[in-house]
């Protein structure tokens, strides 16, 4: 019994830490999707950021200067994407796609310069890394059965980047649906000739909308150099940009769907590592790429129109041509 | 419409401006050699000589423009109906699996002649097979091929990695590939073609794929340009809606064009598996399906202008190859950088120049006018 309550507790504690990033980066492209601005360099941008975390930290030894640097690194990033789709009308899929393969080898390129180490990055230690904070009350409330037991596990003892992420999301919720901002952002991304009739700039509304989707997607890199491991490797974002993508269309483009998209997709990569050469019964032993490829499969089907409908904002894909 | 929409000479749109991307790209790239401490003219001495200098490297410069014509065609064939077809990538994974499964599976009991063909449809047939799915899927359920192909991309890397761990591999190598398919069946590469006819070039990977990525595009071209399957995908591509009224149904121009688009991205599979590795592995299609959008971009989704920017790819990719075996400096990253810049100034920041472009012909053309009125 306590058995299975520690191996469930560590799974969704883990699930926690895997969500993290899904959940800034999905976040960042639900600001920039529901402006009309299609974001598939989100990976691009989490692994740029990623790199300019554990760079800065490892030169400074400040993980907070990193995390800086991240969200720099990361807004030039969204605003060259904005340049091409919102100035000059380019393909937003062709933006996103050159801003990938872009990320993936400068920042080997620029590694290998700095640090001489085949392009990763030195070991970050102590200062230079977001360590687990203990939230306070886990003494007091560590004599309860359970509770005690899920406070000290699963709520308390993470990174400060993983309270960031979740804190962004009724954060976001807010943004887009309660403030003046947010109205206009999801309306140039709706309707954008309405908006511009309105005497409101829709190239600003999207700058800004990518500016902060290029924000988000900093922190979401700095979480996976600097928080979640110790160094910058060779493309060590790994697809998540893209299954934060898959995420965001999975949450339909709503900040607490997506957030419980992100937890099922976390959880089912924790699960993954856990079932590692688990022989289940009856099932037998369930290959670790099935799970692994699940998020893509749902999405697929949720696409397919056989789990609701997933309506992207209407206008996203569009550049906005200003009729004469 | 604005002024930037509107004509301009042919050789200005097909020409001058690719032209002006691609040296905005090569300036970016100086920079940032000049930023690692590489001196840029030595780096293009290196890579021209790499791509060019001697057989061997003219092999490979070939060999890897073979792998890009195929996906540029692919794209563009989806480009002509309307469709982003960004799933290059899985279905050239899938066309190299199905060139494989074709191969470890007949080699043993038929002769090579008749299981290369064979294994040439099945490449075709395995990455239709993967670009239909998608294409299905945007035509009766309306999802969007975009977002369908990119996971598609990542479908086809975890049922590889799966097949290549538990099922397709050889138990006798540590690493995840097949067994190596009897040589009957391999492509005959273009040294040995040669030697039979009693010239000596020096060997490379280079294979007769090559010959039938021109078919593919003499195919294309045709299939286009002038039969009435191509001109009703050009129709669903410029106007769906009027294309309805001509009694053309866009749900069926959609999955054809894009199984067509597939299946010429699968030939990668012809190029890697039957004709260089000769064994099913893991990553042999890396990047091939993604720089093939820039090379139907960069080629204005036109055979010719496709032959020309993936000869340009492919001098990156040989050139970048023999820059990282020659300076200490520099990896093999830097072919990846080459390709994002091009990617980014000739793919996304295509119109960068146009409207540019546009005032210098119409003030040009102004002045002309105005000339004529005086004379």
């Amino acid at each position: 019994m306590t058995d299975w309550f520690e191996v469930i507790l560590l799974t969704f504690d883990a699930t926690l830490r895997v969500s993290a990033p899904l959940v800034l980066a999905a976040l960042a492209g639900l600001f920039s999707e529901r402006a009309g601005v299609v974001d598939i360099g989100l990976e691009g941008k989490m692994l740029a950021g990623a790199f300019m975390a554990a760079a800065v930290a490892s030169l400074t030894g400040s993980a907070w200067l990193g995390l800086v640097a991240a969200i720099g690194v990361s807004i030039l990033l969204a605003l060259l994407h904005g340049f091409a789709c919102i100035t000059h009308r380019g393909n937003q899929v062709v933006s996103g796609v050159a801003i990938n393969i872009l990320a993936s080898g400068l920042t080997m390129v620029i590694g290998l310069y700095l640090f001489n180490q085949g392009g990763q990055t030195p070991s970050l230690i102590n200062d230079a890394r977001f360590l687990s904070i203990e939230l306070p009350g886990v003494e007091l409330l560590s004599g309860i059965p359970y509770l005690g037991t899920i406070y000290k596990e699963l709520i308390s003892g993470h990174n400060a980047l993983v309270y960031v992420a979740f804190a962004m999301v009724p954060v976001t919720y807010w943004v887009i649906y309660k403030t003046r901002f947010g109205l206009r952002l999801r309306a140039v991304g709706e309707n954008p000739n309405a908006v511009d009739t309105a005497g409101i700039s829709v190239s600003r509304q999207r700058y800004l909308a990518v500016i902060c989707c290029g924000v988000l997607c900093g922190v979401a890199g700095a979480y996976i150099s600097t928080a979640h491991n110790a160094q910058f490797v060779r493309d060590m974002t790994a697809g998540q940009g893209f299954i934060a993508l898959a995420a965001l269309i999975f949450g339909k483009w709503r900040p607490v769907s997506v957030m419980m998209a992100c937890l099922l997709f976390g959880f089912l990569d924790a699960l993954a590592v856990r079932l590692q050469g688990v022989v289940l019964p009856v099932i037998g032993e369930v290959p670790v790429q099935l799970i692994e490829a699940l998020p893509y499969i749902l999405t697929v089907i949720l696409l397919a129109g056989f789990i609701g409908r997933a309506v992207a904002p209407k206008a996203s894909g569009i550049p906005y041509v200003k009729e004469r | 419409m604005s002024q930037s929409n509107s004509e301009m000479p042919f050789w200005m749109d097909a020409l001058l401006l690719p032209f002006l991307n691609i040296m905005t790209a090569f300036v970016v790239m100086v920079g940032i050699f000049l930023v690692i401490g590489v001196d840029p003219v030595e780096a293009g001495e290196i890579l021209l000589f790499g791509a060019f200098g001697y057989g061997e490297g003219i092999g490979y410069t070939l060999y890897y423009m073979t792998n890009f014509v195929f996906t540029g065609l692919a794209v563009a064939v989806a480009f002509h109906a309307g469709l982003f077809n960004i799933g290059g990538e899985g279905q050239a994974y899938l066309g190299g699996l199905g060139a494989g499964l074709v191969c470890l599976l007949l080699a043993e009991w038929l002769p090579g002649l008749l299981v290369i063909p064979i294994a040439i449809l099945g490449a075709a047939l395995f990455g239709a097979a993967w670009a239909y799915i998608p294409a299905y899927l945007q035509a009766y359920r309306g999802s969007h091929i975009v977002i369908t192909t990119i996971m598609f991309n990542f479908l086809a890397a975890s049922l590889m990695v799966y097949l290549m761990v538990n099922v397709l591999n050889d138990p006798s190598k540590m690493s995840p590939e097949s067994v190596t398919f009897p040589d009957s069946v391999w492509l005959p590469q273009m040294h040995e073609l040669f030697a039979m006819f009693g010239v000596e070039i020096e060997s490379s990977p280079l294979n007769v794929s090559i010959f039938l990525a021109l078919l593919a595009s003499v195919f294309v071209w045709i299939f286009i340009w002038y039969t009435r399957w191509g001109y009703q995908l050009r129709t669903t591509g410029s106007n769906a809606s009027a294309a309805i009224y001509a009694g053309i149904k866009p749900p069926r121009v959609i999955v054809l064009s894009m199984c067509i688009s597939g299946a010429l991205a699968g030939m990668v599979g012809v190029n890697e598996i039957l004709g260089v590795n000769h064994r099913l592995m893991l990553d042999f299609h890396v990047g091939y399906g993604f720089a093939g959008i820039a090379v139907a971009l960069m080629g204005r989704n036109h055979p010719i202008g496709i032959i020309l920017a993936a000869l340009l790819f492919g001098v990156l990719s040989q050139g970048g190859q023999e820059l990282a075996f020659e300076m200490s400096n520099i990896t093999r990253d830097i072919v990846v950088v080459m390709q994002g810049l091009v990617i980014l100034f000739c793919g996304a920041l295509e119109f960068m120049y146009r409207p540019w472009l546009m005032k210098l012909y119409l003030a040009s053309k102004g002045e002309n006018n105005a000339q004529e009125v005086t004379s």
